[in-house]
């Protein structure tokens, strides 16, 4: 079945099972690496991606479902105003530890960016409450959130 | 047979929903994993998958005098995010699952999965919440309690889809939900609550109370509340050992990988007890 939708600021259309998991057209058929499948069932969120500037796990997300849908993955995040200040916020932080829960955290982060301009903190832990970080590093990561979120004020 | 359809207007919807056996998918969150396999391979379905995220009809939030309509479509986040909707409808969805899954799934979804420990389903008891269901022969309501039938089940009919929910307008004094889990994000509900009360001249004029999660469907024990209701709130202490033994009758909780069945019903009755002395009683 032909899928049309946007891919990183790209037209794009594949001729796919609808009912293939998003995680796996974008892994395996555009070569997106970013995103990784950890749990398979959306909720320890390195899948994550933006689906009309929502974050949402691409694990549990079927094809059909992005039919005429923009979807952003960090490749094309990466190149944003707000990555670069996340990047070094994290980096002054510390909000970085073993890095495999990292690209769905910008992820959430560059999501929760783009709706608030001030969020509250309660609103920084909200927003990440679908990503797990098992080194247990919240609080640096929450830190780093919180100083991307001051320093793009600065600006 | 097609894979999958994929319709722009409820009306084409509804004609594929008429013409062969579909699988309705709104957010997905719940078909997903239970029809999931291992990773690269795509979930099996039993039928083709009919995408339901187009339809703008299914994405209203309107307020009217006598109620509050939402669409079977809008997302767990938009009941966050937008208004009309009734404050303890909000509260109850903020801990739901996380940000992640509330950004795709629907209320409509959250209902016709028919989970006992659906969340959304206390407050849409407690509140005498109205489905439409509708096919194109027409449509009809039905109160969402008729509407769960059991685990998994509901009344819908095979040319049918559920468009709206109707949830009569009232203010009340006393609006209380507690979702017992094992942790703030992400977890299932061992025991979902929701508990409404109105006094009229220091007598408890209302008083309505779900407990999900407990049971095949949600329990409410209208009897229960109607022994307490105009009441003073000296006189509803007396009566707590009765409203636990009426809904003690109802709840038939399970164990799982979640809770055991000992746990939930304890923990229930004292809930139910707990709110109707601190919440209801403080509230009169």
């Amino acid at each position: 079945m032909k899928i049309e939708f946007t891919l990183n600021g790209k037209p794009v259309d594949v001729d796919l099972s609808p009912n293939l998991r998003l995680i796996d057209v974008l892994r395996e058929h555009f070569g997106l690496r970013s995103l990784k499948e950890g749990c398979g069932e959306g909720e320890c969120g390195v899948c994550t991606i933006l689906m009309d500037d929502r974050a949402v796990t691409s694990c549990i997300i079927p094809l059909g479902m992005v039919q005429g849908r923009k979807i952003e993955t960090l490749e094309s995040i990466r190149e944003t105003h707000n990555f670069k200040i996340i990047r070094k916020a994290f980096e002054k932080t510390g909000a970085v530890q073993c890095g495999f829960c990292t690209p769905g955290m910008v992820v959430a982060t560059e999501a929760l960016m783009r709706k608030r301009n001030k969020p509250t903190r309660k609103e920084i832990i909200e927003a990440i409450s679908g990503n797990l970080c098992r080194c247990t590093g919240y609080h640096m990561i929450i830190e780093g959130i919180e100083e991307a979120v001051q320093k793009r004020e600065g600006i | 047979m097609k894979e999958a359809y994929l319709p722009e207007t409820l009306q084409e919807a509804l004609q594929v929903r008429k013409d062969q056996k579909v699988l309705p998918i709104a957010g997905g969150t719940d078909l997903m994993i239970q029809h999931r396999r291992e990773g690269g391979v795509a979930p099996a379905f039993e039928y083709p998958l009919l995408f339901l995220h187009k339809l703008k009809e299914l994405k209203k939030i309107e307020q009217h005098t006598d109620q509050i309509i939402i669409g079977a479509g809008v997302l767990l986040s938009q009941l966050i995010e937008e208004q009309p909707v009734p404050e303890l409808l909000r509260k109850t969805v903020r801990q739901m699952a996380a940000v992640t899954t509330r950004n795709v799934a629907t209320i409509g979804g959250n209902i016709c999965n028919a989970s006992p420990a659906g969340d959304t389903l206390p407050f849409l008891y407690a509140t005498e919440a109205v489905v439409l269901l509708q096919s194109l022969e027409g449509s009809r309501h039905l109160l969402i309690q008729d509407f769960i039938t059991g685990p998994g089940k509901t009344a819908l009919k095979e040319d049918e889809l559920l468009v709206e929910i109707r949830i009569p307008y009232k203010e009340f004094k006393v609006a209380y939900y507690r979702k017992v889990g094992t942790r703030k994000a992400l977890a299932l509900s061992k025991i979902s609550f929701a508990g409404l009360a109105n006094f009229e001249n220091g007598y408890l004029s209302d008083l309505r109370m779900a407990v999900g999660a407990v049971a095949p469907t949600v329990v409410r024990s209208r009897e229960a509340e109607k022994q307490l209701i105009g009441l003073t709130v000296e006189e509803m202490k007396g009566k707590m050992q009765f409203v636990r033994e009426i809904y003690s009758e109802l709840i038939k909780p399970i164990d799982d990988a979640r809770s055991t069945a000992g746990y939930r019903k304890a923990v229930s009755l004292d809930l139910l007890e707990w709110f109707v002395r601190e919440e209801v009683c403080r509230g009169g």
